[in-house]
């Protein structure tokens, strides 16, 4: 369960779908994305809230030319000029999800859901080429789910079985994003012994969780 | 006088205390809306959502109280009021949907004379979209109010019969509070009260073939 950065995005193999936790730079795994773009999987398809912010985390990936596609609610922002130009350059796919669908998109594939009817979107350019539905007088617009192979979350404290809490809305997409993938690598501040979190409090149960990397044992280099 | 966006911000900000006396869930877009938090009166009950995972958000935060793990939708820093509380983005956006929020107020391109909404993209071919939260929203809240300036840079009205740009929700949107005046929208065309700085008839030509109605 614990591990490196560099260990938690091993194998990750060219073509993934990979989600990226963080609303704007909170709640974004900046060390996990910098591992990897040092592992060099490519022809990404990321899924995330954003598309980058500034030059580093996600940012630093669509910079090193790594992905393919961008899955997002707001690509949009005043410091998003490294996917901004990579767009109108014509190097980098767009799909644009309305931000409520995006997350239930992804609670739906971590639910075992095969598909939603949703109210949002509706006579938008986005419901464009979807199933429409009226039910009890209220249309709704067929919505799938999205999963991944991977998933980069942080969080703020992990016991050692892998149940994490998160800090203020740092926690945005990161507890969908755990049940959405196949692999999850979560980087948290620091790690405590089993039985130290409160049971009541624990956001993201451990079953979601396949890796951790806690930064204060990769500083003291108790993890390898 | 036309009302500046403080005056507009005002207006809405005891509108929303009038309609709900005991207090309210209320969301405010990016932008402009977000000023109608500074004119809640004192005690309203209002708690204001955040998008990305809040209630009771308090006030931007000064220089010495920014932490990077607490903004609001528009990645501003800001801070806790008591009793807040912190969920992830499936059950903030299921707050919206599920009309569990009294009031939302967003900015607008344009709104038709049926209540469509157009405030996420501005049709242009080049443009880079991106809709975050705006669509969940417009059709969520209990009550999706819109605050703009009545007319654009070139001086077009943005209450239009029909929207021309890209919709962000169709007959989602109940009223619209503007520099000249506020509209609701009703199933026969706008009814304009508050005006500010013009007179009916002067509206009424600005906006035709929009039919606009008295109080």
């Amino acid at each position: 369960m614990l591990t490196s950065y560099d260990d938690a995005v091993a194998g990750t193999a060219d073509g993934s779908t990979v989600m990226v936790g963080g609303f704007g730079m909170a709640g974004m795994p900046v060390e996990l994305i910098d591992a990897l773009i040092r592992q060099g999987a490519k022809d990404l398809t990321i899924v995330s809230n954003n598309a980058g912010n500034g030059d580093t985390g996600l940012a630093a990936l669509l910079a090193a030319g790594r992905v393919r596609k961008v899955v997002c609610s707001f690509p949009r922002q005043v410091d998003s000029w490294v996917f901004d130009g990579l767009y109108r350059a014509g190097e980098i796919e767009l799909e644009v999800v309305p931000q409520g669908n995006l997350a239930e998109r992804m609670r739906a594939a971590g639910a075992g859901i095969g598909a939603f009817y949703s109210p949002t979107g509706v006579g938008t350019p986005l419901a464009e080429g979807k199933e429409v539905r009226e039910i009890d007088g209220r249309t709704y617009v067929l919505e799938m789910p999205i999963r991944a192979d991977l998933a980069l979350v942080k969080a703020h404290v992990a016991d050692r079985l892998g149940n994490l809490v998160y800090r203020r809305t740092a926690r945005n997409f990161g507890p969908v994003m755990c049940t959405a993938a196949t692999t999850v690598a979560v980087q948290v501040d620091r790690v405590v012994e089993v039985g130290e979190l409160d049971p009541e409090s624990i956001v993201t149960p451990a079953i979601f969780v396949d890796r951790i990397v806690p930064a204060d044992l990769v500083a003291e280099e108790e993890v390898a | 006088m036309s009302r500046d966006k403080h005056q507009i911000a005002a207006a809405i900000a005891h509108d929303i205390a009038t309609a709900h006396p005991d207090g309210a869930f209320v969301n405010l877009g990016i932008g402009q809306p977000t000023l109608v938090a500074d004119h809640l009166p004192e005690g309203s009950g209002v708690v204001l959502h955040t998008e990305n995972g809040m209630l009771n958000m308090g006030p931007a935060a000064a220089e010495d109280q920014v932490n990077p793990d607490l903004t609001n939708a528009g990645k501003i820093p800001v801070t806790e009021l008591p009793g807040c509380s912190y969920f992830d983005s499936a059950a903030s956006f299921a707050m919206m949907r599920g009309g569990h929020l009294d009031v939302c107020v967003l900015g607008a391109f344009q709104v038709s004379q049926t209540g469509d909404l157009a405030n996420w993209h501005n049709g242009a071919p080049d443009a880079i979209p991106a809709v975050g939260g705006a669509m969940d929203l417009a059709i969520g809240a209990r009550s999706v109010w819109v605050m703009m300036t009545l007319l654009d840079k070139q001086g077009r009205p943005k209450i239009v019969p029909e929207c021309t740009y890209p919709l962000t929700g169709v007959g989602c949107i109940e009223r619209v509070y503007t520099d000249l005046g506020t509209f609701e929208i009703v199933p026969d065309g706008v009814v304009a009260r508050d005006l500010a700085g013009t007179t009916h008839d002067e509206l009424a030509s600005l906006l035709a073939p929009v039919r606009l109605l008295r109080p």
